[in-house]
């Protein structure tokens, strides 16, 4: 059968069946791979706690950042309201940023979900069959003779080795995937760090580096486009309308 | 015939359906050859379609082997490079 899936599954097969022939007694045979089994299943539960973590640790970041955008949102306001738009812009270049960043974050954290889940229902899976393999070796060391019992247990352990192989790849799908949201997470970090998402009123000495940094990672035409919304929200600050933004849709 | 869905276990399907997701496959393996990913989507999704509508849940505590293994229901069409290819699901 050709495919991953297949592939892994052959391995896991052959791997099996080297176990089998070495055993000279089913009996040992059946309980070397029922301990074996057991052990992979304590794998699983700390593959599950790994995906546990990542998906904390984005959750963290992402209410983090929820909470500069309000802040930003805000300070952009006051600063329009103020007549300050150079500081209204900056704001919006950091507000805009946030955003950008937290909504990736956050479809990322529902994929972990989606895949947290999964590994749950598998590992659940997994449990049963090889308490299933725990009462057939049972019976099957009390029942059958040595050359049949060889042919059932190879049944039998195929069957869980299966299950295992398929474990195994979920497994290394989501350690793939988290490994690539670690990255992603750090990179957030780093932004942090810099001072990329900073409110506009600890900004120190040495902001216009990242100002002008901001500027280039950020899209001028969708600041341009909150800004001029704010603007028709807040209201003229002095008497005459401005015709231009009135025109512009709420969406 | 048992099927696999990689990650959400096994199924119990009619032998006939074995032909129908053979033809699927050698048509995902073309379209992926092809470089056709909303092909590639369209036939998967049809194969997915035939273990939901015909198959049946083998219960957890059946210790057997699939006849079929397919891939996470959620493959991307970079992992069907690697999956789709060769000569169909059910080797001759």
């Amino acid at each position: 059968m050709p495919g991953l899936a297949g592939r892994m599954s052959t391995v896991v097969k052959s791997k099996i069946s080297r176990m089998l022939d070495r055993a000279e007694d089913p009996g040992e045979t059946l309980d070397y791979g029922y301990q074996k089994q057991v052990e992979l299943l304590q794998n699983v539960k700390k593959g599950i706690a790994d995906v546990v973590t990542s998906k904390k640790r984005l959750q963290m970041q992402t209410s983090k950042l929820e909470q500069q955008v309000v802040k930003l949102d805000t300070q952009a306001r006051q600063a329009l309201s103020q007549g300050r738009e150079d500081l209204a812009r900056m704001a919006l270049e950091r507000k805009t940023l946030a955003q950008t960043e937290m909504q990736s974050l956050d479809q990322q954290v529902k994929e972990l979900e989606g895949q947290q889940e999964q590994l749950i229902a598998n590992e659940q899976r997994l449990r049963q069959k090889i308490e299933q393999f725990r009462t057939k070796k049972e019976v099957i060391k009390a029942q059958y003779s040595a050359a049949e019992a060889q042919v059932r247990i190879s049944e039998a352990a195929n069957g869980v080795g299966e299950e295992m192989a398929d474990l195994g790849l979920a497994m290394q799908r989501a350690e793939d995937k988290t490994e690539t949201m670690r990255a992603r997470a750090s990179a957030v970090e780093e932004l942090e760090k810099a001072g990329a998402f900073d409110d506009i009123t600890t900004l120190g000495s040495g902001q216009d580096d990242i100002e002008r940094q901001l500027s280039e990672l950020t899209s001028g035409a969708q600041v341009d486009d909150e800004l001029a919304k704010m603007k028709a929200e807040i209201g003229p600050g002095g008497g005459d309308s401005p015709a231009l933004e009135q025109g512009e849709e709420k969406s | 015939m048992i099927v696999r869905i990689s990650g959400e276990g096994q199924f119990k399907l009619p032998d006939e359906d074995a032909e129908r997701l053979n033809e699927l496959d050698n048509r995902a393996v073309a379209a992926v050859e092809q470089g056709d990913e909303t092909g590639f989507k369209e036939l998967w999704s049809q194969m997915l379609e035939i273990v939901a509508s015909d198959g049946n849940a083998l219960s957890d505590d059946e210790l057997v082997e699939s006849q079929v293994i397919l891939p996470p229901r959620d493959i991307s069409f970079q992992e069907a490079k690697a999956e789709f290819n060769g000569d169909g699901l059910i080797p001759d």
